[in-house]
């Protein structure tokens, strides 16, 4: 699955980037590699999303979102402080 | 992958080398280093610079404020510091025009040494860059910045292990808000530079050490003089255009494919095992950004809740503003009415007393009683991109901006045209392409800049009493509407698609700085100043020449002025737009050096000393009406219209100009202005006619 398919508060690992070479240097730098995990934070329903990757907040486009090949990764231990989702474990 | 740190031998010759260099420097002459901070975007680099120089840039709480290098100078004990403070960046890597200019300098060969300003609350990020800027191999000092932040939110950082994980570079613990730790780190970053840098080296896997080290025997023996010839050799791997074309060598024996992803993965591995050894969690606090966020970034309410934040902005200038203006017409009142009578018992000219009074006393007078409102405006503007909601907007209008082809962030530059067009514009270099920077260049001056604030309260106090701070809010929603419609339109012509690539890092909300606010409200209140003093002055003495001279020499009658003659011109241009007065021609027209002198000019040929004052006011519009018995509120709309859309300030055209580097572009800029603003107040005009 993509990143654009993912559920707000979910927490998700990395697996590949398929987008154009600039945006995935970028994307690179800013810490989102092969095996990174990213939690989300909020979505809009078709747009938008805002991650949480590595201790900082980013807020992705669709095109690169849904560019962002993804894997669900069970939520133990990572839940975030403060969230409260429907299945939140605890 | 294996990562770790070592020190490379051949490198302390090297170091020993350079240190007599720098001792027999020191002989000669006062010591005196270039140093440049650079680090990532919104980590405080520009809020370090301030408190160290003493300089009132301007600093805010979104990525992306500082668009070009200012130096500012300090010192140390006997050396003398030149400060660079620079755009951030996220890698060395670079693609905007802003972070080409950090990249530069960080290479740049007349930089002694570098202070890497570091966000000490997203280390992990942050250290990508540092890792990066190791290895140009220059001398460099981390400045671990909101290390008070950190201990709010029960984090602890090794001090000691993290500097021997970093190559031994000095790390020093500053705040640059609350200017603690500063002393430290310039005089650690002096010592350091006087001892030398010890290359600092990443190990990474052996296939690529092996064809960096092949890389670096080419680069020195084509370039023996060079002074980072690891980094090269690595950014080279990296397949970086810039470096292969600066400085060209045969390397495609040894580069046979980008190894980019592979050297990034190992510096972010190296940085895992750096954090998981010196970063510690005392107590996970519940961050407030995330409550926060819950509501301003709603996936619904988002735009709502921003129009109503913007609503609030602007009924706070216009009631406050209004309220603190009394103060500021007693006074030039007062004024006016002391410099008539001195100039009277002087026995001064009729011309020259006419001069003084009703030209620069009227025009430059009436602009500074507009100084409250600018003033609330821009202190609830420094708020807003003090607090960290910036970013947010970029996120929660990428939607609609999206529709019309731009990213969420071009937004940005447009609310920074909210205060002044010129910065605005400066603004659009963080946009990832050029052809993303002219669209934005282009719709940002239909945002309503702080000169056409006395426009709007003006106009709307004297025809719309009962609503007059509803008429003058319309003017800023009708003007980001045409921005938005004019972008769609644009997009529309081209083809363009949506664009759906928004990239920005989201900062932590901050309660805004004491310092901050009054250093961006104090400079945005003098450029006010200086631009009354300057352009107005110049613009109003203008205006009291054409209106008061004709062919036959100073005139009784305005109507036989020059000014009358020019704005008869434009009477039937105008006039279909409910305009047709020469009196409105001459003001537009002047109204190009700076929009404030649309009111300038009202002020001049109507003869009221202070048009922001009731009676002054009372004084235009009858006036008006002996001249015009039709001009009432929906010609009196179409005015404000017509100022909101044409062509900008000169200023503004200028900084057109010299963005965009396109003459073309920026007189295809103009036309449309002018025909977008004569068709919408036209249409406006004769719509209503039918119904009033």
């Amino acid at each position: 699955m993509t990143l654009y398919e993912a559920k707000k508060g979910g927490s998700y690992c990395i697996e590949s980037l398929y987008v154009e070479p600039s945006i995935t240097r970028r994307l690179q730098a800013l810490g989102l590699n092969d095996g990174t995990i990213v939690n989300i934070l909020n979505r809009k329903k078709r747009g938008a999303l805002i991650v949480r990757v590595r201790g900082t907040r980013l807020a992705l486009g669709k095109h690169i979102s849904s560019s962002i090949e993804i894997r669900e990764v069970c939520r133990e231990g990572m839940a975030e402080p403060g969230e409260e989702t429907e299945n939140e474990l605890s | 992958m294996s990562c770790h740190e070592k020190q490379r031998t051949n490198e302390k010759q090297r170091s020993k080398e350079r240190q007599a260099k720098k001792e027999g420097q020191a002989k000669k002459q006062k010591k005196h280093l270039n140093v440049a901070c650079i680090g990532n975007p919104n980590c405080g680099k520009t809020t370090l610079f301030n408190a160290l120089t003493g300089s009132k840039l301007k600093v805010a709480n979104w990525p992306g404020v500082t668009v070009e290098r200012v130096e500012g100078e300090t010192g140390y004990e006997d050396t003398g510091i030149t400060l660079i403070d620079t755009p951030g960046i996220y890698s060395l890597t670079c693609y905007t025009i802003e972070e080409k200019v950090t990249r530069q300098c960080a290479m740049d060969d007349g930089i002694d040494a570098i202070i890497n300003v570091v966000d000490a609350s997203s280390l992990e990020r942050n250290l990508y860059l540092t890792l990066q800027l190791l290895e140009l191999g220059k001398p460099m000092v981390l400045a671990l910045n909101m290390i008070d932040v950190v201990k709010e939110r029960g984090m602890e950082i090794d001090m000691h292990r993290l500097p021997e994980m970093l190559g031994d570079i000095p790390v020093v613990p500053v705040s640059a808000a609350k200017r603690t730790g500063l002393d430290i780190l310039l005089h650690a970053l002096i010592h350091h530079c006087e001892e030398g840098m010890e290359e600092y080296v990443l190990d990474y896997p052996r296939e690529i050490e092996e064809k960096i080290a092949a890389l670096g025997v080419r680069m020195q023996t084509h370039y023996p003089s060079h002074s980072s010839v690891r980094w090269h050799a690595i950014k080279l791997l990296e397949d970086d255009e810039e470096v292969k074309r600066e400085h060209p060598i045969s390397e495609v024996s040894i580069v046979d494919r980008s190894y980019e992803k592979e050297i990034i993965q190992c510096k972010y591995s190296y940085i895992e095992k750096v954090m998981g050894e010196t970063l510690f969690y005392k107590s996970k606090k519940a961050a407030s950004t995330d409550k926060i966020d819950r509501i301003l970034t709603h996936p619904f309410w988002g735009i709502p809740v921003f129009l109503l934040i913007m609503c609030l902005v602007f009924f706070l200038t216009f009631t406050v503003g209004d309220a603190l203006k009394g103060v500021f017409e007693t006074g030039l009142d007062a004024f006016s009415g002391a410099a008539a009578v001195l100039l009277e018992r002087l026995g001064a000219a009729g011309w020259l007393q006419s001069l003084i009074v009703e030209g620069i006393i009227a025009g430059v007078g009436g602009i500074l009683t507009f100084i409250p409102n600018i003033f609330i405006l821009f202190l609830a503007l420094a708020m807003l991109e003090d607090s960290g909601y910036m970013a947010r907007v970029a996120y929660v209008m990428d939607s609609v901006m999206g529709k019309v082809g731009l990213s969420g962030k071009a937004f940005l530059p447009m609310i920074l045209g909210f205060g002044c067009t010129v910065p605005a514009i400066m603004a659009t270099r963080a946009l990832e392409t050029e052809h993303d920077r002219r669209k934005t260049m282009l719709v940002t001056p239909f945002m309503s800049c702080s000169a056409r604030l006395p426009i709007y309260v003006l106009l709307s106090d004297m025809f719309f009493p009962k609503a007059a701070a509803l008429t003058a809010f319309s003017m800023y929603v009708v003007g980001m509407v045409i921005a938005i419609l004019a972008a769609l339109g644009v997009n529309r012509l081209e083809k363009g698609k949506e664009n759906d690539s928004l990239l920005i890092e989201l900062p932590e909300y901050k309660r805004p700085n004491a310092r901050t606010i009054r250093i961006y409200v104090w400079n945005k209140l003098k450029d006010y100043l200086s631009k009354a003093g300057t352009t107005i002055f110049v613009a109003s003495i203008l205006i009291w020449f054409v209106l008061n001279f004709g062919t036959a020499g100073m005139v009784e009658n305005p109507a036989d002025s020059f000014g009358a003659v020019l704005g008869r011109i434009l009477v039937p241009v105008l006039a279909p737009a409910g305009l047709g007065m020469w009196q409105i021609g001459v003001a537009l027209l002047s109204g190009i050096s700076a929009k404030e002198v649309v009111v300038s000019s009202f002020a001049v040929l109507f003869g009221v000393a202070n048009a922001n004052s009731d009676a002054g006011m009372a004084a235009i519009v009858q006036n008006i009406h002996s001249l015009n018995p039709a001009f009432g509120p929906l010609n009196a709309y179409c005015l404000m219209l017509f100022c909101l859309l044409y062509v900008p300030c000169v200023a503004t055209v200028a900084t057109v100009k010299k963005e965009s580097g396109s003459w073309k572009f920026t007189m295809k800029m103009i036309a449309f202005q002018l025909i977008l603003a004569w068709a919408v107040s036209t249409l406006v005009f004769q719509i209503g006619s039918v119904f009033v």
